[in-house]
C-alpha cells in the first residue's frame, strides 16, 4: 500500500460509517429497541417550507407590562389610602413610569410620602408639585425595574404561548425567545393555522366587573370610574355583528389569574356549549363575597375588553366555580378553554410576521425538490464519465461520498432541511466537480508535457491544491455571512452550503486522490484514464 | 481523451477583445444601476420580505379570470392588490402593500372569505400565506444589505491578501459586475426581488470568484514561471490554459441548476433562474472582465512609473 494511504482510507471509510449510524434515526421511522445510550437520535427535519406549517415572529408589547405593573401599584393605593383614612383627590398612573398621587392637605401628604417610602422601597418619588392648593406625589420605577419587567414579560409571555400550544396539540413545535421582545414560534404540519394564529395571540385577560346600573352607555356623562365595554355577537348565518354597550366598573373585582381549571362544558337545555371554570380558594372566596353583595346586580364576565356575557346574580354563589356562556361553537369555546387555563399574556403580543405553507404545496416542493435534485446529479454523473473515463467515475464516487457525508452532518447536527437547502445541495454537486475538474484538467496538462501518470497525478494535484483552497475560502466567506444573516430558509441554505464546502475540501483533496494512489501503486501504470 | 478542445493548444486574444467586452459590461452595469434604483425608488417587482404585506398564494378548483379576481377582493374591501397567475394549476398569487390596513394574521381568513362571497361554488384552498409586519421588512434590507456589503468586503480583504491589490479590484469588478447583471435580468423579467434572490446573488458572488480564482492563480503562477514575457500575452496564455476547465465547470453548474429551474417547482423556480443567468454571467466575467481589469491597472501603473510626462491614455 502507498505510504500515507492506510490512514487516508481509514477516515474515509471512518466518516463513511459515522454518517450512517447518523443518518439511521433520519431514514427509520421507528428505532430499533436496541438503538440507545450513545446512539445518536438526532434527525434531519423538515423545513416548514417542506412539510407544511406556520413560522410565527410575534412581539411582546413589553411596555404594556410596565404600565400594567403601574396600574396594579394605582389600584393597591387606593385601597391602602382609603383603609388608613388617608384622604386623596385622586391616584393613577402617568406616562410610562409613574404614579402620580393627588392629596388634598399637607398633614397627609407627609403620612402618604412616609407610607411610601416603606412600601414601595424600589420607587424613586419624584418631588412633589403643588397644583391648585392641593399636593402632588409621584413615584417612579427605576430604569432597571423596568427592564426586569419588560424581561419577565416576554418570559412569562413565551411560557404561557407554551402552555397553550401544547394543550391546543401541535407535534414538535419550536417556541423560542428572539431579540429583545420578540417571540418566534414554528407549528410544523399544522391543519388550522388561524385557529392557533388566534389562539396563541390573544392576550386572554380575564375581568368580572360590576356592571353600572342607571348609567346610559349611549349618551350622558360616564363616572370617571367606569367604562363602556360592548357584548359582541355575530351572527352565524349571515356574519353580522351587533354590539350592545355596556357601562362597567372600571376596577375588576376577581381576574383570570385567580383560576384553576378551565373546561368545556355543554348545556343540557340547549345543547350550547359553554366554558366551566374554577376559582382558587382565594378567588373561590372573593366571588362568595362579590356574589353576596350584589344579589340582583348584574356583572360583566370581560375578556379582553369585550363583554362575554352579563348575567343577574340570582343568588350567593359559594361553590368556588362559576360558568362562561356566550356565543360559542365548540372549537371557540375549547380555544377559550386553552387560554384561560394557559393563563393570560402579561402584555398584548403583536404578531409582526406570518409564514404559512399548506402541506399540499410543502408535499409538492420536496417532491420536485428531490426530483430535481436527484436528475441534476445523474446528469452531472453521465457527463463526469464520460467525458474523463475512469477518472470521472472517480470523481463520481467523490460526489457521492460528499452527499453522504453532508447528510451525515446535517442529521448529527439535527439541523433543518429547507428548500434552499435542496438548491445548495445541488450547488455542492457542482462544486465537488469543480474540483475534480480543476485538478483533472491540470493532470491532462502535465500528461501533454509528457510526464508519466505517477508525475503527473502528483503535480495536478500538488498544483491545484492552491486554487481549490482560494476558491473555497472565498465561498465560505459567503456561506458564513449568510448564516450570520440569514433567516429561516437562508440560513438552511447557509447551513448545507458551509458543510457542503468544508466536507468537499476533504473529499476532494484527500477522498479521490487516495484511490488515484491505490491504482497508481499497483506496478507500472502506463495510462491514465483521464 | 476526450477534450472540448482536442489536441489544438488554443490562443485566443481575450485581453485585446477588452474594449468590446467592456462596453458589452458597461451597458449591462447600466441596466442593473438602473434596476436598483428603481428598487430603491419602489418602482421594482419587491418582494413583500422586504417592503412589508401580505402575500397569499390560492389555488381553485376551476381557473379564474383575473379580472374576477380583482372584482372579488375589490368588493370584499381590499382595493389595492396585485395580482400574479402561477403558472401550473388553477393558482394564483394575491398581494397586498403594507398600506393595507389588514392586521397580521388575518389575511388568510379575509382573502379566501372575498372569494367565497363573490364567486359562489367555488373552491378555494391557501396554498401558503406570508405576512410580514413592517418592522420586520425595514429590518430585513438593513440586514441583507449589511450582509452584502460584509461578504464583498471579506473577499476583497482575502483575495488582496493572496494575491495582490489590483487583482483584487479586478475580481470585485467582475463580481460586482455579476451582481448588476442578476438585477438587470431579473429587472428586465419583472421576477420579484425577494430574499431567495439575494440568497442567489450572494451564491453567485461566491461562484463568480471561484472562477476567478481559478484563472488568477493561474497567472501568478505564469508570472513567476515566466519573469521578463509581455503581461498581456501571460494573461492570454494563463486564460486559454484554464479555458476548458471554466467552461466544464460551468457547464455541469449549469446542468444542476437546470435540473432546478425544469423540475424544482414553483416555489424555487426563480431561484434557479437566478442561479442559472448568474452562472452565465459569471463565467463570461471571469474571462472578459477580471483579468482585463487586472491589465488595464497594471499597464496603467506601468505607464505611470515608466514616464510621468506622458498623459496616461484612456483605455
Amino acid at each position: 500500500m502507498p505510504k500515507g494511504a492506510g490512514w487516508r482510507i481509514t477516515l474515509i471509510i471512518g466518516f463513511i460509517a459515522l454518517s450512517c449510524v447518523y443518518l439511521v434515526p433520519t431514514l427509520m421511522p421507528q428505532l430499533p429497541s436496541w438503538w440507545k445510550g450513545l446512539l445518536p437520535k438526532d434527525k434531519i427535519s423538515l423545513g416548514l417550507d417542506l412539510q407544511g406549517g406556520t413560522h410565527l415572529v410575534m412581539e411582546v408589547e413589553t411596555q404594556k407590562a410596565v404600565e400594567g405593573t403601574l396600574d396594579l401599584v394605582a389600584t393597591d393605593l387606593e385601597d391602602t389610602l382609603s383603609a388608613k383614612n388617608l384622604r386623596y383627590k385622586r391616584i393613577s398612573r402617568t406616562g410610562a413610569d409613574k404614579v402620580s398621587i393627588v392629596l388634598y392637605e399637607k398633614e397627609t401628604a407627609a403620612a402618604v410620602q412616609k407610607l411610601l417610602k416603606d412600601k414601595y422601597r424600589d420607587y424613586e418619588q419624584v418631588s412633589s408639585v403643588e397644583e391648585g392648593g392641593m399636593i402632588g406625589l409621584q413615584l417612579r420605577m427605576k430604569d432597571e425595574d423596568i427592564q426586569d419587567r419588560k424581561d419577565k414579560a416576554v418570559a412569562q409571555a413565551l411560557e404561557t404561548i407554551r402552555n397553550r400550544i401544547d394543550q391546543f396539540g401541535v407535534s414538535e413545535p419550536v417556541i423560542a425567545r428572539q431579540g429583545i421582545n420578540q417571540i418566534v414560534v414554528q407549528l410544523p404540519g399544522i391543519k388550522d393555522p388561524q385557529r392557533a394564529i388566534d389562539l396563541i395571540g390573544r392576550t386572554a385577560r380575564l375581568e368580572f366587573k360590576m356592571v353600572k346600573e342607571g348609567v346610559s352607555p349611549t349618551g350622558g356623562m360616564i363616572p370617571e370610574d367606569a367604562e363602556v365595554l360592548y357584548e359582541r355577537i355575530s351572527d352565524p348565518v349571515t356574519g353580522a355583528v351587533s354590539e350592545t354597550p355596556f357601562v362597567v366598573q372600571k376596577k375588576a373585582l376577581i381576574t383570570g389569574d385567580l383560576l384553576t381549571d378551565a373546561q368545556v362544558r355543554i348545556d343540557s337545555q340547549f345543547n350550547q356549549p359553554y366554558v366551566s371554570i374554577e376559582f382558587n380558594s382565594l378567588g373561590g372566596r372573593l366571588f362568595d363575597q362579590v356574589t353576596a353583595a350584589n344579589v340582583g346586580k348584574r356583572f360583566a364576565i370581560v375578556l379582553d375588553s369585550n363583554v362575554y356575557s352579563a348575567p343577574v346574580i340570582r343568588e350567593r354563589i359559594s361553590g368556588g366555580s362559576a360558568q362562561i356562556s356566550g356565543n360559542f361553537t365548540e372549537k371557540t369555546a375549547s380555544d377559550l378553554a386553552i387560554v384561560l387555563r394557559a393563563g393570560a399574556l402579561p402584555a398584548p403580543v403583536k404578531v409582526i410576521q406570518n409564514v404559512t405553507v399548506g402541506a399540499s404545496l410543502g408535499k409538492d416542493s420536496i417532491d420536485k425538490g428531490l426530483m430535481a435534485g436527484l436528475v441534476g446529479v445523474l446528469l452531472v454523473i453521465v457527463f463526469m464519465a464520460i467525458y474523463y473515463k475512469m477518472s470521472g467515475l472517480v470523481a463520481n464516487l467523490g460526489m457521492v461520498l460528499n452527499i453522504l457525508y453532508l447528510m451525515g452532518a446535517l442529521a448529527a447536527l439535527g439541523a433543518t432541511l429547507t428548500l434552499p437547502g435542496i438548491a445548495a445541495i445541488v450547488l455542492l454537486v457542482g462544486m465537488s466537480v469543480d474540483s475534480n475538474v480543476i485538478i483533472f484538467e491540470r493532470i491532462r496538462e502535465e500528461l501533454r508535457l509528457g510526464k508519466s501518470p505517477k508525475a503527473a497525478l502528483d503535480a495536478g494535484y500538488d498544483r491545484a491544491f492552491l486554487t481549490i483552497m482560494d476558491s473555497h475560502v472565498t465561498a465560505l466567506i459567503t456561506a458564513a455571512v449568510l448564516f450570520q444573516f440569514g433567516t429561516g430558509p437562508v440560513k438552511g441554505f447557509a447551513v448545507s452550503l458551509s458543510l457542503g464546502i468544508i466536507i468537499n475540501l476533504f473529499t476532494s483533496l484527500t477522498g479521490t486522490r487516495v484511490i488515484f494512489d491505490l491504482f497508481l501503486h499497483r506496478g507500472q501504470v502506463k495510462k491514465l484514464s483521464i | 481523451m476526450f477534450e472540448i478542445f482536442g489536441k489544438t493548444k488554443l490562443n485566443i486574444d481575450f485581453i485585446g477583445k477588452r474594449k468590446f467586452s467592456f462596453v458589452i459590461s458597461t451597458i449591462i452595469a447600466l441596466i442593473g444601476i438602473f434596476a436598483i434604483v428603481q428598487i430603491a425608488l419602489g418602482n421594482a417587482n419587491l418582494g413583500i420580505d422586504f417592503t412589508g404585506g401580505t402575500s397569499v398564494q390560492l389555488q381553485f378548483d376551476k381557473p379564474v379570470a383575473l379580472a374576477d379576481a380583482r372584482k372579488a377582493l375589490h368588493d370584499g374591501g381590499l382595493g389595492e392588490v396585485e395580482l400574479q397567475e402561477i403558472t401550473d394549476g388553477n393558482k394564483l398569487l394575491v398581494k397586498l402593500g403594507k398600506k393595507n390596513q389588514l392586521a397580521v394574521g388575518k389575511a388568510a381568513e379575509v382573502i379566501p372569505a372575498a372569494f367565497a362571497k363573490a364567486l359562489p361554488g367555488l373552491q378555494v384552498t391557501v396554498d401558503s400565506t406570508t405576512e410580514i409586519g413592517p418592522a420586520i421588512g425595514d429590518k430585513l434590507r438593513k440586514d441583507t444589505l449589511i450582509a452584502v456589503a460584509i461578504s464583498m468586503l471579506g473577499i476583497i480583504c482575502y483575495i488582496a491578501w493572496r494575491f495582490d491589490f489590483r487583482f483584487g479590484i479586478g475580481a470585485v469588478a467582475a463580481t460586482l459586475h455579476d451582481i448588476l447583471a442578476m438585477f438587470a435580468v431579473y429587472y428586465l423579467f419583472g421576477k420579484e426581488f425577494n430574499l431567495l434572490f439575494i440568497t442567489a446573488v450572494l451564491t453567485i458572488a461566491g461562484y463568480s470568484l471561484t472562477d476567478t480564482v481559478v484563472i488568477f492563480d493561474r497567472i501568478r503562477e505564469n508570472l513567476h514561471k515566466d519573469l521578463k514575457g509581455a503581461l498581456h500575452t501571460i494573461f492570454n496564455r494563463s486564460i486559454n490554459e484554464t479555458l476548458s476547465r471554466t467552461i466544464i465547470t460551468s457547464m455541469t453548474t449549469f446542468m444542476a441548476a437546470g435540473a432546478l429551474f425544469f423540475l424544482g417547482g414553483s416555489v424555487i423556480h426563480d431561484f434557479a433562474f437566478a442561479l442559472l443567468t448568474g452562472v452565465l454571467v459569471a463565467t463570461y466575467s471571469s474571462v472578459f472582465v477580471a483579468s482585463p481589469v487586472v491589465i488595464m491597472l497594471e499597464e496603467r501603473a506601468q505607464r505611470k512609473a515608466d514616464g510621468a510626462a506622458q498623459a496616461p491614455a484612456a483605455v
